[in-house]
């Protein structure tokens, strides 16, 4: 620096004395923190938004597009306009059958890795030897499968329950360590998505991949590991209620948890036959004797059938009938349960349980059928997974993916997408530890959890980049938003129409209707400063030369804006 | 730069220092010894206000050629403005008779008018051409980024990974309305921030949202719009510099009646408290006018297109002012431009059709006040399809603007607009004296201060040379308020004096303010 330099410094920084602390201040202040992981906007106590009074009682008020909508939005990850249409077409009664049929079992991963050298690429390693040095690349490939499932979903609700049976039955794939025993119980899972919740407990008990994440394989006769035991009754059935004595939660006592830690003695995996299996002489076969919250049930011995019993024990107690309908309620309708919920909707939904002997579609049925459901109240309120978010995107606004005619593309795309929801924080097949996803049951933020100044940029990086003409580009293939597509795929009227055209796309993309304001405001951001006739000019000057690319480009820009703009709005988070 | 432009600047700077208290070193005037030494983007101080009017504006009716009356009358006799109401700028060129603003603004040297600025083979889509103007690109070619995008993507390569960061807190470009305008937009991701609307840069300023039903969805709305405004990552930056500077022109209408002024009210208010952002985006909408431009009986000085150009006057004139009262008005250049200009002749619902070439603005005190390029040429019976044709390529526009106003070198500027009619040539829209540093902008009263300063017990004297006549010395408060009016009236040339009493004030912050013909300066006073 020479001395004029130097000298003009100070004369500038008289004036500037305070602005780089001050800058570095603003900067700190307007970043928010990179690491909020609470947002400071989300609940300090549960909102007292009246809830709705209405009953379990069949909905049978007016059934249309938007009642359509608010059932497939809540039953799929992003119910195209097609599959919103077809379903306003049907009856209500002809909608639920179909959700709650059993899609047909899906073929299992298959290997897409050079690194894997068991199978050839395109065939699945589910059977094959352990071998740590491709369980990475198999682990992907499991993740990108599931992922897979929920991309190409059919209108059923199976992988929307898939997706809540492990949120319920938690085990992380990064800590067993088998993608073998992690595609077994992903099976396990959506075998019976739709069907018995008791005997899915059952399995799920001595499925090897639950044996090792919560160590029943290490729970012996002479040293049983209560981890088990403990989870399966605080977090998988029965629940905690009020501590109402020294080691007593109403539903269950400390020395159940010890009790059920002695029942389940004996279980290891197996990493041969990917099976659990109970070996004698490592199961305590005394007598069990549990609490006056089970009727001081005893329990002898009944070697591998044992743990059977302690499960029928458990669901035999309305309480777990009841623990189970609060959690499919947050999962499908809203996180506050009020006193007239539990009373109106919660209890008879656990009768309803019971009566069916633990068959979850008849309860499903009866809330997702219910005048509850389709109350207005209930409709917009629940903000979509990172899961929900992401896959909503790409099938609502019809995003290409690979198809399977190259294996390898389409998993990387799908491996790419769960990079993506990761780091929105949530990714399949780890949650965050056993109690699930926070969002379902961390009081009194739930579903806000899913929202702060660190996921909601992540979550308009990824819409802007899907909107742009660029695209993402993932092993070759490009993941992009055709906003002319999609605009041509609506009926020619509306397309033409500027209004219509907006109404057409807010009524799919958001589960509350916009105010006059915000659609003015969209009006402006398709037409800036024109009256409404210049679009149906545009628009039709294109359709008449599709192959002009300057006519194209013309109106594709306005579309880009428009839908970028609406995937940026707050509503646009809801379901 | 020179170092008696340099310390022309400071000077400059000086006079409000409270309202410059947020600007980092450097920011204001170029100098290449801290260009190398923070090893960033070029440093300046200079603003770019771009005003698009939305719709394609009537050239023809706004900038009218006395010259060409007999072919005009010809052509659009329905609507053209009958030449005695023309507000003269020169013999051969008038205003619309709404803009007495702008014929203000030029008579100050505060206006240059570029006649029949376009681009070869015009396209007549609102959005092709839109996207033509905004890119900057060849008729035929299409370009995604805006060409204000891809200046700023060269001045701050990565953005935005990293950004904001201590050295470049503020907004490279922030545009008011519905869409960040594709004028910013770079290559990869768009330069600017947006403010939706000026409700929502208020409610930014206050920490609220929009008011949602008292419902669940209502609830998590509520939730999602506190979390989206925090993430808005210039939140805090727009607040500090909103925070330090108040408009200060009475000139500019109550808000909502004009939307363009609303929001250049708000790029003053910006500017003024420090903002380090370049570039603003304004627009006003409404100019495609088809049908009724001019009422169906009546005079044609009045109507759809007077109204709007009547906005478009008084908003830039109570922004000059507004700018001129804030002393930020040297750095800041504004211009107009529309998508496209519109037929000769007038069609049978007095309104025009899509057409070409038009006049654009190039306003503030920096810019050369004069007209570039003559009258357009009409034919004495123009068709239905005559359009105006172009003496300037709108990108000269741009490229001069770059040069004059950013200091973009010729190679970047070639690369920056790319085209098979370019390079494009060097028109002078700023003025030669403002960019070879021999003739400031602004000038300041002569000799002007307060002292003492602080001042103490309310007794203070003011000070400067008068080169007479009118002086007004104007005292305002923090917000920008005034509190005194000090002087008012007719001084001789020659040193003055004067009492200043501030007994009656509350201890604080004082802008002390003095004007005379040309000439302005501001004091920070600190009364204890």
């Amino acid at each position: 620096m020479n001395r004029r330099a130097f000298l003009q410094k100070p004369a500038a920084g008289v004036l500037a004395a305070a602005s780089p602390t001050e800058a570095a201040a603003r900067y700190e202040a307007a970043s928010g923190g990179d690491d909020e992981k609470i947002s400071r906007f989300a609940n300090q106590e549960l909102p007292r938004t009246a809830r709705s009074t209405a009953t379990l009682a069949p909905y049978t008020g007016p059934w249309g597009y938007s009642q359509a909508a608010h059932l497939l939005r809540r039953s799929l990850f992003g119910p195209t306009r097609q599959e919103i249409l077809t379903a306003a077409g049907q009856s209500l009664t002809q909608v639920l059958n179909g959700l709650l049929a059993a899609p047909v079992a899906p073929a299992p991963p298959v290997n897409v890795s050079a690194t894997d050298t068991s199978v050839p690429i395109g065939q699945t390693w589910v059977t094959q030897p352990f071998d740590q040095n491709v369980e990475g690349v198999r682990r992907s490939s499991l993740r990108a499968w599931w992922l897979g499932q929920l991309q190409q979903q059919s209108v059923s609700l199976a992988e929307k329950m898939t997706l809540f049976w492990h949120n319920h039955f938690v085990v992380e794939l990064g800590d067993i360590n088998d993608a073998r025993y992690g595609y077994e119980y992903c099976r396990l899972l959506r075998q019976y998505a739709l069907g018995n919740i008791r005997q899915l407990a059952k399995e799920v008990t001595v499925t090897p991949a639950m044996l090792r994440y919560l160590n029943g394989n290490q729970s012996t006769g002479g040293a049983p590991n209560e981890n088990y035991g403990r989870e399966l009754l605080e977090l998988f059935t029965i629940g905690k209620g009020p501590l109402i004595g020294a080691g007593n939660y109403t539903t269950y006592t400390e020395d159940d948890v010890k009790a059920a830690a002695r029942v389940l003695t004996g279980w290891r995996d197996n990493a041969t036959t990917l099976q659990g299996y109970f070996t004698a002489s490592r199961h305590d076969t005394g007598t069990k004797q549990f609490s006056a919250a089970f009727g001081s049930r005893v329990i002898s011995n009944g070697a591998d059938q044992e743990y059977k019993t302690l499960v029928d024990m458990i669901f035999a107690q309305a309480d777990t009938a009841r623990f189970l309908c609060r959690k499919l309620y947050r999962w499908f309708v809203y996180y506050v349960i009020d006193a007239t919920t539990e009373q109106n909707i919660i209890e008879p939904l656990a009768q309803l349980l019971i009566s069916n002997n633990y068959e979850v579609a008849p309860v499903l049925r009866a809330l997702l059928g219910s005048e509850h459901f389709f109350d207005a109240v209930n409709m917009g309120c629940l903000i979509k997974s990172p899961l929900d978010f992401t896959l909503t995107v790409g099938r609502q606004l019809q995003v290409a993916f690979p198809t399977s005619s190259s294996l390898p593309t389409q998993y990387s795309v799908w491996d790419y997408i769960n990079g993506i929801t990761n780091l929105q924080q949530q990714v399949l097949g780890d949650p965050p530890n056993v109690a699930g996803w926070p969002a379902y049951w961390q009081t009194p933020q739930y579903y806000e959890l899913w929202i702060n100044a660190v996921t909601l940029p992540r979550r308009n990086q990824l819409t802007d980049a899907l909107i742009s003409s660029g695209g993402i580009t993932r092993s070759g293939f490009t993941l992009r938003i055709d906003a002319v597509a999609l605009v041509q795929a609506l009926p020619a009227s509306t397309a033409s129409d500027a209004n219509l055209l907006i109404g057409e796309l807010s009524r799919l993309l958001f589960p509350i209707p916009l105010t006059a304001n915000q659609l003015s405001y969209l009006n402006d951001v398709l037409l800036p400063g024109l009256p409404d006739f210049e679009w149906t000019v545009e628009w039709q000057d294109y359709v008449a030369n599709p192959t002009n690319t300057a006519k194209k480009a013309a109106v594709q820009t306005k579309l880009q804006a428009l839908l970028r703009t609406m995937m940026g709005l707050a509503e646009y988070h809801l379901s | 730069m020179n170092r008696r432009h340099f310390l022309q600047t400071t000077a400059a700077a000086t006079v409000v220092p409270a309202l410059l208290s947020g600007l980092p070193i450097g920011a204001y005037g170029f100098s290449p010894e801290l260009y190398e030494l923070t090893g960033g983007a070029t440093q300046t101080d200079h603003v770019l206000v771009l005003i698009q009017l939305n719709g394609g504006n009537d050239g023809l009716n706004m900038v009218l050629p006395l010259d060409q009356y007999s072919a005009l009358m010809n052509a659009r006799a329905d609507i053209a403005i009958p030449e005695p109401q023309a507000l003269r700028l020169t013999s051969l060129t008038g205003l619309h008779p709404a803009m007495t603003g702008m014929k203000n603004l030029y008579d100050n040297a505060q206006l240059g008018v570029v006649q029949s600025v376009g681009y070869p083979n015009p396209n007549f889509s609102h959005f092709r051409a839109t996207d033509i103007w905004t890119s900057g690109s060849d008729s035929n070619v299409t370009i995604t980024s805006g060409w204000a995008g891809r200046y700023l993507n060269g001045e701050y390569p990565g953005y935005p990974t990293g950004y904001p960061n201590a050295q470049n807190p503020d907004p490279l470009a922030i545009s008011i309305g519905s869409v960040v305008s594709n004028c910013v937009q770079g290559p990869s991701v768009n330069m600017g921030m947006a403010i939706a609307s000026t409700s929502s840069f208020y409610q930014l300023l206050n920490g609220v949202v929009d008011a949602a039903p008292n419902t669940p969805a209502g609830h998590e709305l509520t939730f999602i719009r506190q979390v989206v405004q925090q993430t808005q990552v210039y939140t805090t930056a727009i607040q500090a510099a909103a925070g330090r500077a108040r408009n200060l022109s009475p000139l500019y209408p109550p808000a909502g009646q004009n939307s363009l002024s609303d929001q250049l009210k708000i790029v003053a208010q910006l500017v003024a408290g420090g903002l380090q952002t370049r570039v603003y985006v304004c627009n006003l909408g409404g100019f495609d006018t088809h049908v009724t431009q001019v009422p169906l009986t009546g005079s044609t000085t009045t109507g759809t297109h007077a109204t709007l150009l009547g906005k478009v006057s008084e908003a830039i004139a109570a922004f000059q002012d507004d700018l001129r009262r804030l002393s930020v008005q040297d750095r800041v250049v504004g211009m107009t431009f529309s998508e496209f200009g519109r037929r000769i002749k007038a069609n049978s619902g007095k309104g025009t059709d899509h057409g070409a070439a038009a006049p654009l603005f190039v306003f503030g005190t920096s810019v050369n006040p004069r007209i570039h390029g003559t009258n357009p040429v009409l034919p004495q019976n123009a068709g239905v399809n005559d359009n105006v044709p172009l003496q300037f390529d709108f990108r000269a526009i741009y490229a001069s603007l770059l040069k004059d106003w950013f200091q973009v070198p010729q190679s970047t500027l070639n690369a920056l607009l790319p085209s098979v009619g370019g390079p494009f040539p060097y028109v002078p829209v700023i003025r030669p004296g403002v960019i070879n540093g021999t003739t400031p902008a602004h000038l300041s009263v002569t000799g002007f201060r307060v002292f003492p300063n602080p001042v103490r017990e309310g007794r203070a004297t003011l000070a400067f040379e008068a080169q007479g006549g009118h002086v007004q010395v104007l005292l305002f408060d923090a917000l920008g308020r005034e509190v005194a009016r000090v002087l008012d009236r007719n001084l001789p040339a020659g040193a003055c004096e004067l009492p200043l009493d501030m007994s009656g004030l509350a201890p604080g912050a004082y802008h002390c303010f003095i004007q005379e013909e040309g000439r302005s300066s501001s004091q920070l006073v600190a009364l204890e």
